[in-house]
Formats: C-alpha cells, structure tokens, sequence
C-alpha cells in the first residue's frame, strides 16, 4: 500500500502508527543494541567491532556476522559483579515498591472519600512536584539529608538525637529519593480505579452485616488490585533500571544495575559488555510484565 | 407459580448482634415498623417532611411517587445509610437510630443491584450470609435453598458479568432474602427489566411474599407495580405522604387531585356545589355544566370542588334516538366531537371535545371482536356518565 493510500485512509493510519511507532523507536534501537552485545570491544571510533561495512560487499558482511559472539554474556554471568548489581537492583525495585504501595493506597483511598471539589485539588498536589526539574528535585534532598541539613537541624532542635545523623551516602536515603520520586506513579492509578468504584457496593456489603473495615477487606481492596497492578508495574520496572537517585543519594558500596551500565559505557568505554547489560536487563524485567499481562487477561476473561 | 416452594417458612433466625425484634420482646400494639415524624434536609432542601406511617408485619408496601419525592431517601433511612434530622423510626417497639447499618435486621435490594463483581453467584449469596458467622454447612444449605427460590440451578459459579438483566435481579434478590430480614426494602427492583419479564417478577416478588410471610417495603414510581404487588400504598410528593391506601381506595376515592392525576388517567372538571339534597349534590362546573354527583363518604366542607371521572367509567353513545338509560335525569350527559381515537387492543381511548372546549377522555373496553362499539374521528356523540362514578375533591 503505497503511503498516499495510507494517509487516505486515516483510520487504517490510526491502526497501524502505534506499531510504526515501536518499530521505529524500540525496535530498531533495540537491534542495534543487541548487535553490539554481541560485538568485540576495540580502541576505535566507535569503540567496538565489527562494523558492517557494506562497501565490501557481501563477503564482508558475511564476515562481520561470523566475528558475532555471546562472550560479553558469557562475561555477565562470571563477573560478581553484574549478579549482585542485578539483585541488588530486584531487591531495591521490590522493596520500593511495597513501600510505595503502603504509602500510595492510603493516600490514593483518602482522595476518593474527599468532597469532589478537593479532589481535583488533591490530584493537582500529587502532580505539582512534576512542575520542577526531577534532577532538581533530587539536589534538593540531598541538602535536606546532609550532614547540617534541615532533616538534622529539626531532628536536634525537637531533641529526637543528640548528634546529626548520617543520612546522605545511605541506602535510606536511596529509599527516600525512590520513593519520593515515584509515589505519583504509584497515587494516580490508585485513584482510578478507587474513584469509579461504585458506592453501592459498599452499601450492598453494609446492608448484608459487613463492617465498614470488613467491608474494605472484602469489597474495596479486591476491586481495586487490577490498580495495584498497575501502579506496581509502573514503579517497579523504571526502578530496576534507576540511575540518577542511587548515584546521587546511596553509598558507593554497592551498585545498582543502572549504575553499572554506566560505568560500564562511560568509563570503561567497554560499549559490547554495557549493551549485554542493557539487553539482560530488559530479559529481567519480560517476565514481571508476562505476569501482569496474564493477570489482567484473566480478569478480562473473567469479564466475557 | 410455586416460586416459593422450595424455602422452609419457619427456618431459625441466623444470630445477628445488638438488636432483636421476636415478637415476645416487641411492644403490644406496637406495629412492625413505625415512622414518627421523620425528616430528612439535604442543605435547606427537605427531601423528608415530618412524615408518619405504621407498617404492620406481613405488609407488602409500597412508597409511590415521582422521581424526586423523597421515596428513596426515606428508604435508605430505614437502611440506615441516611439517618434522620428528626424524627424516629421504631422497629419492634425500638428506636433504631443508633443501630448502624450492618447491624439493623433489615436488607436492601439495590436499583443497580450492587451485586459483588468480584464473587460469583454463590458468593454473593453467601456474602450476608458469612458475616452472620453462619456455619458453612448450614450457608451451603441456604445458598442451595436460594439458588432454588429464584432459580437460578446451574449458575452458581458464574460472575455478575456472565448473567442477564433478569439473573442479576434474581442474585440479588437471593442475597437480600437470604439473611431472612425482618424487613425486606426494595428499591425500584423491576425498573432495569423488560416490560414482559417485569410483569412475571411481579407476581413472583407477591407469591414470594405471601409465602414467606415477610415485610417487603417496595419504592417505585411505577403506579400499575405498585398497584399490583401491593396491599398498601403511600403516596409521595415533596417528601410528604399525600395518601396511603390500599390500591382500589387510592384508584376510587383519590385523597386530592393530585393523587388523582398521578395514579391512574382522570377527566377533572372544577366547580362550585350550588344544590345538595338526596344524597346528590349538583356542582356547577365551567366546562361541563351541571354535574350530580353522589354524596361523597366524608362531608366536604368547601363549596369549591373538582368533580373527577376515570376515563373507563365514561360511556359514549351515538346521538340520535336517545335511549332510556341516557335519558334519565340521574344520568350526567355531555356533549361532544371525538378528535382522537386511540386503539389500544384491549381498550380504545377516546378524546372528546365537548361544546364548552374542553376534552373529555373515554376508555372504552373493546368486548367483541366484531362490529364492537367503534366510534370514527370528526363523529358527535353523547360522553355519560353516572352521579356514583364521579369522586369529588376538595384540593
């Protein structure tokens, strides 16, 4: 179909630019990403070999995919190093998430019971944050948690410690950071699906002898997982691959996957092993996201 | 029907906390449920006007009027979702304000249903059912026994998704009776079905009733639904009871002319009683002229009334050779051209626009399928009707 016979049809257009737009913008990088995985470090620009090189015809190229090799995997697997960065980074996204969870739910179920006119004023204050730079925002703890930050300064002049604790460079003040930083992601589907629930079901499970409390366990709270899900997804998966907020709040101790490729790509220069990294990372997080497709499948089937 | 055949009448009471209205404990003379002057403001907007009524145990009731009228709230009160701003509600012989909804031995059949989506069938049955701290034999019993009752055999794995229109109300009927309230309250049950699947609902919902021996307190704004199921009708306007009835007094002898108007179709003709003697009393009306009618049950205390004529007790005959009936001096005569003619099968309605301008309806039933008493458009024909037919108000 020729590309004037396309946007004839807008509709058909409409069907097909999702696609388009993965084919250009995830797959085709993704395929570059995978090709230097399997390439050759080298002193070069850029710095890796082979290179397809399609003035020499077919017999180099046919050359160039026989240089191909899994080593940098092989790599991954040997080194220490990418295991414990890799489980840190699960254990790190798990634990934020459910921290994520237990603060996002409350907050998320009070919005709903609020006037409607406080809502859309509640809503406004969970995406505020947004309108300052996330960089910014992460400088921005950093002067709270350090040494004579204001966490300290408040923490002293209300006499909860004697001397000012060390916050900065902790694990905690990776938590903070993540959780800080994530908790919209975490509200936002939350409240949609709190918010259409309809209150008579909450009537219905009062009228049939359930307590407000049980009527929560029994009624609210699993009407409101595919949300869970959701926001747990969406937190979860951007959290595995976090950079900025362990470079800048967490100790030098351990490693975070994210901070790995890092290294990994601007100071060793070692791009083939970085991409392995990147491509494993993304193989670490398919299953995750084949899960929640299935949950959310089978609460559709259940809908049919 | 033998819808209820299947349910034990006098199965023991499932344990509920805090209030219990067995008849020994209940007060003499006590009614089942009494309101007493109940209120209900929404900001300045009064939905429920100091209103009163005695509901007896084994009533079937039903709280007629528009939308809007405060049936629903004063519902939803009796519920407990809305509690009164002034007022009592006494259920044996009890003040019930303090009891929280979860706790009041009453259950609600919902309008949107509120079935669970997340349950199936049985479990929504067995939902009120589990709170009660029920056994779980003894649920698996009366959830079989419910499943039954509404048959609904084969459906009980099934989700509120996966059931039509008519099964949701089923379950959900299911659910509200399972818990066997002292009072069951409906809140306009049939509204979501179909005209044909209402009708039999309806007269399942009455066997059920009867059977069971329970209090069903029904909202609709559906006059014929309520004039079907119920005993007793409360008439409702602007959160005040206008009339409560039994349905052949509020059809006949309308407490007022909205009443009237609401329940049923009626001719109203206003005027001024000039002559009273015989039991008759002649009212001079604008557009119908004289009209006698009989002596109303209670004594009217204005001179100022409206003379009201259900269409079906209007008759219509050709002009030309009167006949004696219409002849006769006891009998009201109006004149009039037929403007409309509407067929309804059982019935045709006329309109008749009598000399004065005004239009009278007649509802004439059509008894024979052949050359019945027709009457065509643009036809002059005689509108009759007798003095014992005509109801007279005073507002």
């Amino acid at each position: 179909m020729s590309a004037r016979r396309i946007f004839a049809r807008p509709a058909r257009f409409a069907a097909i630019a999702p696609y388009l737009w993965m084919v250009l913008f995830f797959l085709v990088p993704f395929g570059f990403v995978l090709k230097i995985s399997l390439s050759q470090t080298a002193i070069a620009q850029p710095p890796y070999l082979p290179l397809f090189d399609f003035t020499e015809g077919w017999a180099a190229i046919k050359a160039a995919f026989a240089q191909l090799s899994l080593d940098n995997f092989g790599l991954l697997v040997s080194d220490n190093l990418y295991i414990s960065s890799y489980l840190r980074s699960l254990v790190v996204a798990v634990a934020s998430t459910l921290i994520l969870l237990l603060i996002g739910y409350p907050i998320a179920y009070g919005m709903t019971r609020l006037p409607q006119r406080w809502q859309a004023i509640a809503m406004m204050l969970v995406i505020v944050p947004f309108w300052t730079s996330f960089l910014i925002r992460i400088y921005a703890w950093i002067n709270i948690l350090q040494h004579d930050g204001l966490l300290n300064k408040i923490l002293l002049a209300l006499h909860l410690v004697s001397a000012p604790v060390v916050w900065l460079s902790t694990d905690t003040a990776m938590y903070i950071g993540i959780v800080y930083s994530y908790l919209p992601f975490m509200i936002l589907p939350l409240y949609a699906t709190l918010v259409k629930m309809d209150p008579s079901l909450l009537e219905a499970a009062s009228d049939l002898g359930a307590s407000p409390a049980r009527a929560f366990w029994l009624v609210t709270f699993p009407l409101s997982l595919p949300g869970v899900g959701a926001g747990a997804l969406l937190c979860f998966i951007p959290i595995v691959g976090e950079f900025v907020i362990p470079d800048l709040l967490a100790g030098s101790g351990s490693m975070m996957i994210g901070q790995t490729l890092w290294l990994e790509f601007f100071t060793n220069k070692d791009w083939p092993v970085a991409a392995a990294a990147a491509v494993a990372l993304l193989l670490l997080l398919v299953p995750p996201l084949l899960l929640y497709d299935r949950l959310q499948r089978r609460q559709l089937g259940a809908a049919d | 029907m033998g819808l209820a055949d299947h349910m034990t009448e006098q199965s023991p009471d499932i344990g509920r906390p805090n209030i219990d209205v067995s008849p020994a404990e209940a007060v003499a003379d006590m009614p089942l449920l009494r309101i007493e002057g109940v209120s209900k403001k929404f900001g300045t907007f009064r939905a429920v006007d100091r209103l009163s009524l005695d509901i007896a145990a084994g009533e079937f009731f039903a709280l007629l009027g528009p939308s809007g009228c405060g049936k629903t709230t004063l519902l939803r009160m009796l519920a407990g979702f809305e509690t009164p701003d002034e007022g009592r509600i006494l259920l044996g012989g009890r003040d019930i304000a303090p009891v929280l909804p979860h706790e009041r031995p009453v259950n609600m059949m919902f309008q949107n249903y509120a079935l669970f989506p997340h349950l199936n069938v049985r479990d929504n049955i067995a939902f009120g059912l589990k709170r009660a701290g029920m056994s779980r034999a003894a649920t698996d019993t009366r959830v079989a026994e419910m499943v039954a009752l509404v048959k609904l055999d084969g459906m009980e794995k099934r989700k509120p998704d996966q059931l039509s229109g008519g099964q949701k109300q089923r379950v959900a009927l299911a659910r509200s009776l399972a818990r066997r309230p002292k009072v069951l309250l409906l809140d306009e049950p049939l509204a979501a079905l179909d005209k044909k699947l209402r009708e039999s609902t309806q007269l399942e919902l009455m066997e059920l009733q009867r059977r069971l021996g329970m209090t069903f307190i029904i909202v609709t704004h559906d006059q014929e639904e309520a004039m079907t199921m119920a005993n007793r009708i409360g008439v409702m306007d602007a959160g005040r009871l206008e009339q409560v009835a039994t349905p052949r007094d509020l059809y006949e002898a309308p407490a007022s002319r909205w009443v009237a108007e609401f329940v049923g179709d009626v001719n109203l003709f206003e005027g001024e009683v000039t002559s009273h003697e015989h039991h008759r009393l002649t009212v001079a009306t604008r557009d119908g002229g004289a009209i006698v009618v009989a002596e109303p049950r209670q004594s009217i205390t204005t001179p100022v009334v409206t003379v009201a004529i259900r269409p079906e007790k209007v008759k219509l005959t050709r002009r030309g050779p009167a006949s004696e009936v219409v002849d006769s001096q006891a009998i009201n005569r109006l004149e009039g051209v037929v403007t409309d003619v509407g067929y309804l099968g059982g019935s045709t309605v006329y309109k008749v626009k009598l000399d004065s301008g005004a239009v009278v309806r007649s509802s004439m039933a059509n008894t024979a399928r052949i050359d019945g008493d027709t009457f065509s458009a643009g036809q002059r024909v005689v509108a009759w009707f007798t003095p014992d037919d005509c109801m007279v108000l005073e507002r």
